[in-house]
């Protein structure tokens, strides 16, 4: 069946997946350095850190589904051999969403609702003519009896989750009799609890999907889970896409200005002031109406509505790093300031080991703390940001699947009578977790790498 | 040091924020002009897609856009310089000069005119905020290392994991609409404003505790740890004692010195907080013109935020030299 399909990566996919081997590759350097090493382990061993990078984990499993774009091949009609492909373009996150993708409803409905959110006139079995709610096409389908509703719903959860429970406890079991290393002093528990509690979500939503809309469904009837499930990938992209935007500019500016001082500092302290004096928001909003307009004028170059977004998305992505990257570059100014005034430094100074050998050698790999904090934190920053951006007009493209546009319609929604209140909690849920997790995270990241800044004082 | 050091230093970094600003000034020319030239706007703003040569040229001939850039080879004497769109639409910000917005109102009279809304929000939020945040802050560091730290500072980075759409949202939701207390949006000038005031206000406190109050700990416990306590507790000073005779006051000039910077920026206002409540101040301006892709607005308040940001460091680096004498004015 391989053969019916092509790839069909967009940029971004392409970039997401440079960012995984970029990632393999600091993760192999990280285990051949027995200090990283140390450090490192010291963040998995606590239990809010070694959760809450499984759960960070999880939504980048999402992510890296959901950037394996195909197209399939069309049935030939026309005989004459030519190959056609389907203008649609899908990811494996797609296929695997299936149940939830398809089954459009007409507009509105709640969550596991087995009747539309919105009246309809409908002619009765008598004949007559009445305003109705009609049954919803896929939601609760498969009920002969609607007062079987609540009993299904909870028979369908209580066996779906007590058939996966089993095999989680069993491999559990076997991990722990078996395999436990009890000098690895990973946090065990927790590990089993997270990994538990993923897979039992999982396959709770994906087998509930079959039978209802268990986020309900969104104006046009389209399914609300998988919607923000399609919204992990921009989430986790514009964090990290735009993180690793301001990581060169940071860096190189930062280690230089603080390494040559004189002119150089000038220069780059006037860099930064000058940007830093722009309020950001202008600034980011300025430049993505200036990208809209370049959109705009040259319609050539993006032929597919996809593209267009893809580019918008990766714009932004760049914008975002190009406006935020002065509050890294300032600290790690004031580390070089510092590092390059000790002793070690200085005497390298006095063998003759060149600029470049220094900065390599004693000043960058003693930032890496700084770098790293503020990589996470800056993360959840982004991801945080893109809900403001897109409420304010300036963020993603509208055609792209992202929280931000979901919380945007919900002003609409909360105004209606009942309110529509399933669409907004589904993105405050998932970006929330989201957006914990790195937080907690990064203070792990903070704790084992720069204890001094951790802030817990006499705890330590 | 004297009065006149004062002086002299004031205006030796006034002098230094020119720079600066013509930096701001070139790169927003740069944006706004040169990377998309005022054809393009013109199209966009025009919106169709069939526009003739003729509209094109109109709208820049009534906006000023159709000057050459930055030299009129065809003027003479001085105006080769001054009669382009560098000089007429970028220079003129410098004397704040901020001219007609493209929809043909004058922005300095709107500016005027919107700044106090916005003021009125901004500025209780600024001293409520700081304020539940800093007395937050003192009540975690009194219970330190206790399991009350522990979760209060796990609840602040959840409160910092929100987004501030949905603080909005839930607030609007909750306090205006399901339980009446307050109107959902609107404002009115003169006594009966408070009650547009109070929820935005609200808003805009509880959204930052989170990160406030987390940073103020920090701050705090540093002082904790420093000698002088430990001396005043050797000494067989009350912890209570400690906290507010000692720490406190050293705590807070850090805290007190790190907000000085945000204060003359309170002018501009809150995008998000402003359009959601439909306050009629600097941040819903500039959002409407970002919306309505109004160039002339949206270039004349990044100069002004640039304007504003400057003077706040300037205000940072006095309140320095104010709290702590050791800092020389150089």
């Amino acid at each position: 069946m391989f053969n019916d399909i092509r790839l069909a990566f967009l940029w971004s996919d392409y970039l997401i997946f440079a960012l995984v081997l970029a990632l393999v590759a600091f993760v192999v350097s990280v285990v051949r350095n027995p200090l990283a090493r140390a450090r490192w382990s010291q963040v998995f061993r606590s239990r809010i850190g070694a959760s809450s990078f499984l759960i960070i984990g999880f939504y980048v499993v999402i992510a890296l589904l959901d950037s394996l774009h195909f197209q399939t091949r069309l049935e030939d009609t026309t005989g004459s051999g030519a190959e056609h492909y389907s203008p649609e373009v899908r990811s494996v996150l797609d296929v695997a969403l299936a149940p939830m993708q398809g089954n459009d409803e007409r507009t509105y409905s709640a969550p596991f609702a087995i009747y539309s959110f919105a009246k309809e006139t409908e002619e009765m079995a008598d004949g007559t003519i009445a305003r109705v709610y009609p049954r919803l096409k896929h939601g609760g389908a498969h009920l002969e009896n609607t007062s079987e509703h609540t009993a299904d719903i909870v028979v369908k959860s209580l066996s779906v989750i007590g058939w996966w429970l089993i095999p989680c406890l069993v491999l559990i079991s076997l991990h722990h009799v078996f395999v436990r290393n009890a000098a690895s002093r990973l946090p065990w528990p927790v590990i089993y609890v997270t990994l538990t509690t993923i897979v039992l979500v999982c396959a709770w939503a994906l087998e509930m999907s079959r039978y209802y809309h268990v986020l309900g469904t969104d104006k046009v009837g389209q399914d609300v889970l998988y919607q923000s499930l399609k919204a992990v990938r921009t989430g986790v992209l514009i964090g990290t896409l735009a993180t690793l935007v301001t990581l060169p500019l940071a860096v190189l500016l930062g280690i230089s200005a603080g390494y040559f001082r004189g002119w150089v500092d000038d220069v780059v302290q006037y860099i930064y002031t000058t940007l830093n004096s722009i309020p950001g928001i202008l600034l980011i909003a300025a430049s993505v109406l200036l990208i809209d307009v370049y959109i705009e004028t040259h319609p050539e170059q993006f032929k597919l509505l996809s593209d267009r977004a893809d580019f918008k998305f990766i714009a932004l992505c760049f914008i975002l790093g190009m406006t935020s990257w002065t509050g890294l570059c300032r600290l790690l100014r004031a580390e070089t300031l510092k590092l390059s005034q000790l002793e070690y430094v200085q005497a390298a100074h006095a063998f003759g080991v060149s600029h470049w050998r220094v900065l390599m050698r004693h000043i960058l790999p003693n930032t890496t703390h700084i770098i790293l904090i503020a990589l996470v934190l800056d993360f959840s920053g982004f991801v945080l940001a893109e809900a403001v951006l897109s409420y304010i007009g300036v963020g993603v493209d509208p055609s792209m699947k992202s929280w931000g546009n979901m919380i945007n319609e919900a002003r609409a929604e909360l105004a209606r009578d009942p309110v529509v209140w399933w669409s907004v909690t589904a993105a405050f849920i998932l970006m929330f977790v989201l957006v914990l997790a790195a937080n907690l995270f990064s203070d792990r990241v903070r704790d084992a790498f720069d204890p001094r800044m951790s802030g817990s004082g006499e705890q330590k | 040091m004297g009065a006149t050091d004062m002086l002299a230093y004031i205006i030796r970094r006034l002098l230094y924020a020119v720079p600066i600003l013509i930096g701001v000034n070139l790169l927003t020319f740069a944006l706004f002009f040169v990377v998309n030239t005022p054809d393009q706007m013109a199209r966009v703003q025009l919106g169709d897609k069939h526009v003739t040569e003729e509209a094109v040229t109109e709208w820049k001939v009534q906006r000023g856009y159709d000057k050459p850039l930055v030299l009129n080879s065809e003027a003479s004497g001085l105006d080769v310089v001054t009669d382009t769109i560098f000089y007429e639409k970028s220079l003129r910000l410098f004397a704040f000069d901020f001219g007609k917005s493209d929809a043909g109102r004058s922005i300095a009279a709107d500016i005027e005119q919107r700044m106090w809304p916005s003021l009125a929000v901004a500025l209780p939020t600024f001293i409520i905020g700081i304020s539940v945040n800093i007395a937050f802050a003192l009540f975690i560091v009194m219970f330190r290392a206790s399991i009350f730290d522990t979760s209060a500072m796990i609840l602040c980075v959840a409160l910092m994991s929100i987004s501030g759409v949905f603080y909005v949202i839930a607030g609007q939701f909750f306090f205006a609409r399901e339980w009446n207390l307050v109107p959902i949006s609107g404002y009115l000038p003169g006594a009966d404003a408070w009650r547009f005031l109070v929820l935005p206000v609200v808003i805009g406190v509880i959204s930052g505790i989170g990160g406030g109050t987390r940073l103020y700990r920090t701050l705090f416990l540093e002082e904790a740890s420093k000698d002088y306590a430990r001396t005043a507790r050797a000494k067989g000073v009350s912890e209570l004692t400690v906290l507010f005779r000692h720490i406190m006051p050293n705590g807070l000039i850090p805290i007190l010195t790190s907000v000085v910077v945000v204060i003359p920026s309170l002018f501009m206002g809150s995008l998000l907080i402003e359009s959601f409540f439909g306050i009629p101040g600097l941040g819903s301006y500039t959002l409407d013109a970002i919306q309505a892709q109004d160039f002339a607005i949206v270039r004349s308040m990044v100069f002004l935020g640039s304007v504003l940001y400057i003077l706040g460091l300037l205000l940072t680096d006095i309140s320095y030299t104010l709290v702590d004498p050791r800092v020389r004015l150089s």
